[in-house]
């Protein structure tokens, strides 16, 4: 499953069918972190589903392919920016309503099963999708990369992680998931 | 002003989320961005927490009322925990500024370090118990990462048993929340209190309250359940170190045991015989396994899991005198043992080792860090005119006011023995001859010293509060009453 | 009945957890004892002969309420598998810098700290 740099990724079979089949994965994740209010899901599981389309191409292609995609630098950054997005929106229902968390989009009665009838729920998923997913794909591409006992331990530069001059020669453990 | 603090509760939470987020955004490369938003958050934090003393108040998220929705609430005991937690996170926050240097991937540091404060502030503050259990596994997720910082050997094995004991402490809470959520239908700690009186402490309430016990005592590191703590606490970083061993046992563990044992369950009897002899298990175990220790770190690990003991026992006395003795110490514990940590630190920042058979004489090289040690250790030991001596000495009363003979005499006897080895780290790191080896080391850097004088005069600031009588109603006073009240809405 | 199964699996994976000679069995019996408690967790909320807590387009909410089973364990077991990603991700890391430093796997031979 780990790809050295000669053999990327696996047969023909397989990456021509994940090359066909992600963009069906990424649909069908949008769908359901974006319907999340209806149906079952939400920003949760539409996230896991985003962040496996992802997975799914590195697996088949490689993992040069993957990042290329959706790279660590911007996975970090939406990381982030997604749970930011959520705190905003929370205090927002301070600034627009009366309570930290409030629902203060109003939506006419017979909006019933439609998106606008969550109000301020489709925000809050849309974040939680963008956070889950890149945090998700964030974490399995750090720990695919961490090549045991090659030489390739220090990722300078492309993840910010930079090798410490700290007496014992090592990074700070990668892939915290903060959800 | 009750109702702007009111109206602030959700800040308490929400702010070292934004600032962790903001970290791990901008401050990646421009680590003195990092170091300077998470001091100026602390800052911010310890002054709400100032101004919301004195009132109460709960805060329903999104406006929803009480069995629905989800509740933050601000009682005396919150403000007195939340007192604690942000007074030492910005004394450590302050502390790294120096210490953390040589760690290159000091961004993230800060910003898991914030990820820990929310933690804690949220398990303080949490209205219903499952938001109390996700705030703690958030605290002990950035606990484990931080453990783990810097990636040497013992730092990743500590970090390990961590990791798998808190896992599976966290599990048997959840099957406590299980069992308690089928029985009463509700999650709301307020609501749960009110039905678990009319219901009485039957056999699943119970188990359910045991699960809690051992899960919670497990975070706490009381003895059975201390396995983790002599390997994470020293192997951490320094300001780690203090965090764990200052605060986080404590919001996580004691906070949470008091909370559910004196407001929602309300037990008597034999569930606090059981706690009483858990204390006194710690503090013989954790007093007798420390004075053999040669790591400074290590020997102060032990004496936190003997302190903690102390803690336990006045929470199992159940009398307003236990009660007081109990949170005094726990206020007094928080600022001597993060003084000591952070003078550990101090110490392996200038001379490298922790081993006391290789340092000596550090009283002339690093005064700072010489007299504040003096304070804590006196602190600790239970030395006169210095706070620790007022909270063992009201636990003792408290004890004897109770009836139990044996175990006041036990406390005595566990103080003797702390004196005994905070005299032996004395003597040996500071008051002996300098070793040829440790020659021209310099001094402290300022921010650290500022942090450990900081926290000294904490210390020395908590002695005098003695003398205004701690059963007034104000900070420790009012948090015992919130704990004696009894049952939420009783 | 089936909370007793519940509980196997919690045994299984506490079992696990104790016996495990390796850092990576020890992982993944966590994770089975984690799958046992939510599933657990789970379980406390169902009823009998009762409905997905969806609510279709004619249902009043008071029928609704009648027939659904309980979804907010529903709620508390997705935040938790998602607390458990979390510390899976992080136990993972750990194994994989463990085996960096000690070159091995053995949680015999990780024993450098004693006393």
């Amino acid at each position: 499953m780990i790809s050295s740099d000669r053999n990327p990724g696996m047969g023909m079979i397989v990456q021509t069918v994940a090359r066909w089949l992600k963009g069906l994965i990424l649909l069908f994740g949008i769908y359901i972190v974006l319907y999340g209010h209806i149906t079952p899901g939400g920003g949760f599981g539409g996230g896991v589903i985003i962040a496996s389309a992802f997975i799914l191409v590195t697996l088949a292609a490689g993992e040069a392919t993957g990042l290329r995609l959706f790279g660590k630098p911007a996975a970090s950054r939406l990381d982030s920016v997604g749970l930011l997005a959520f705190l905003i929106l929370a205090w927002l229902g301070t600034w627009f309503g009366s309570h930290f968390f409030e629902n203060f989009l109003t939506t006419p009665a017979t909006a019933q099963f439609t998106l606008q009838s969550g109000g301020t729920m489709l925000l809050n998923n849309i974040a939680l999708g963008l956070k889950v997913a890149s945090a998700l794909f964030l974490v399995f591409s750090v720990l695919a990369a961490l090549h045991v006992a090659t030489a390739r331990l220090a990722q300078a530069g492309s993840t910010g992680i930079e090798p410490p001059q700290a007496p014992a020669s090592a990074e700070s453990p990668g892939g915290e998931d903060r959800s | 002003m009750n109702i702007e603090i009111q109206n602030l509760v959700p800040v308490f939470v929400a702010l070292p989320l934004a600032g962790s987020l903001l970290i791990q955004l901008v401050a990646r490369k421009r680590q003195a961005v990092a170091e300077g938003l998470s001091i100026a958050a602390m800052l911010a934090l310890v002054l709400m927490t100032f101004g919301a003393i004195g009132s109460t108040g709960i805060y329903h998220l999104g406006g929803w009322p009480t069995p629905i929705g989800i509740d933050l609430r601000l009682d005396e005991l919150s403000v007195l925990m939340l007192m604690v937690v942000n007074l030492v996170g910005l004394a450590v926050a302050l502390y790294s500024v120096n210490y953390m240097r040589r760690f290159s991937a000091r961004g993230h540091f800060y910003g898991l370090f914030l990820l820990m404060v929310t933690g804690m502030n949220g398990v303080v503050l949490a209205g219903d118990l499952f938001n109390l259990y996700v705030f703690l596994e958030v605290a002990a997720v950035a606990s484990y990462s931080l453990v783990a910082f810097g990636c040497a050997h013992e730092e990743l094995e500590a970090s390990f048993k961590y990791i798998v004991l808190g896992s599976l402490s966290s599990a048997l809470i959840l099957i406590g929340v299980a069992l308690v959520y089928g029985i009463t239908g509700t999650l709301n700690m307020a609501h749960m209190a009110g039905r678990l009186a009319e219901t009485g402490m039957d056999a699943p309430l119970l188990l359910a309250f045991g699960l809690f016990l051992v899960g919670f005592s497990f975070k706490a590191a009381l003895v059975p359940f201390h396995a983790w703590l002599p390997d994470a606490h020293p192997s951490a970083p320094a300001p780690v170190s203090a965090m764990l061993s200052g605060v986080l046992i404590k919001a996580i563990g004691i906070y949470v045991l008091a909370r559910l044992a004196f407001n929602v369950f309300g037990v008597s009897g034999n569930v606090l015989e059981l706690l009483r002899w858990l204390g006194i298990l710690s503090m013989v175990v954790g007093g007798l396994l420390a004075a053999g220790q040669g790591d400074i770190k290590r020997l102060f690990a032990y004496s936190s899991i003997s302190q903690v003991g102390f803690m336990v026992l006045g929470l199992g006395l159940a009398t307003p005198l236990g009660l007081v003795g109990a949170l005094y110490h726990l206020v007094n514990h928080a600022l001597f043992k993060s003084l000591l940590f952070l003078n550990a630190g101090a110490v392996e920042y200038a001379t490298g080792t922790r081993k006391l058979d290789e340092l000596g004489g550090l009283n002339r090289a690093l005064p700072v860090t010489g007299a504040t040690s003096l304070v804590g250790s006196m602190s600790i030991a239970g030395v006169p005119p210095f706070n620790g001596f007022w909270s063992k000495l009201i636990i003792v009363l408290a004890c004897i006011e109770a009836g139990y003979y044996g175990f006041a005499a036990i406390a005595v006897a566990v103080s003797i023995v702390t004196l005994a080895y905070q005299l032996k780290v004395q003597r040996q790191a500071f008051f002996a001859e300098l070793p040829l080896r440790l020659v021209g080391i310099g001094k402290e850097p300022r921010a650290m010293a500022l942090a450990m004088i900081l926290l000294a005069v904490g210390c020395v600031a908590m002695s005098f509060a003695v003398l205004s009588g701690l059963r007034d109603p104000w900070l420790i006073g009012a948090a015992q009453q919130a704990l004696t009240a009894g049952i939420f809405g009783g | 009945m089936i909370y007793s199964l519940c509980l196997l699996l919690i045994l299984v994976g506490l079992y696990g957890v104790v016996a495990s000679r390796q850092t990576l069995k020890i992982v993944i019996s966590i994770v089975i004892l984690q799958h046992g408690v939510h599933l657990l967790l789970l379980l406390i909320g169902y009823r009998r002969g009762g409905m997905p807590p969806i609510q279709d387009a004619g249902q009043t909410v008071s029928s609704f309420a009648g027939q659904a089973v309980d979804p907010l364990p529903q709620a508390l077991v997705l935040t938790s598998i998602v607390i458990g990603l979390g510390v899976l991700a992080l136990m993972v890391a750990l194994c994989v810098r463990l085996y960096e430093r000690y070159g091995t796997f053995d949680v015999s031979e990780i024993r450098r700290l004693r006393g």
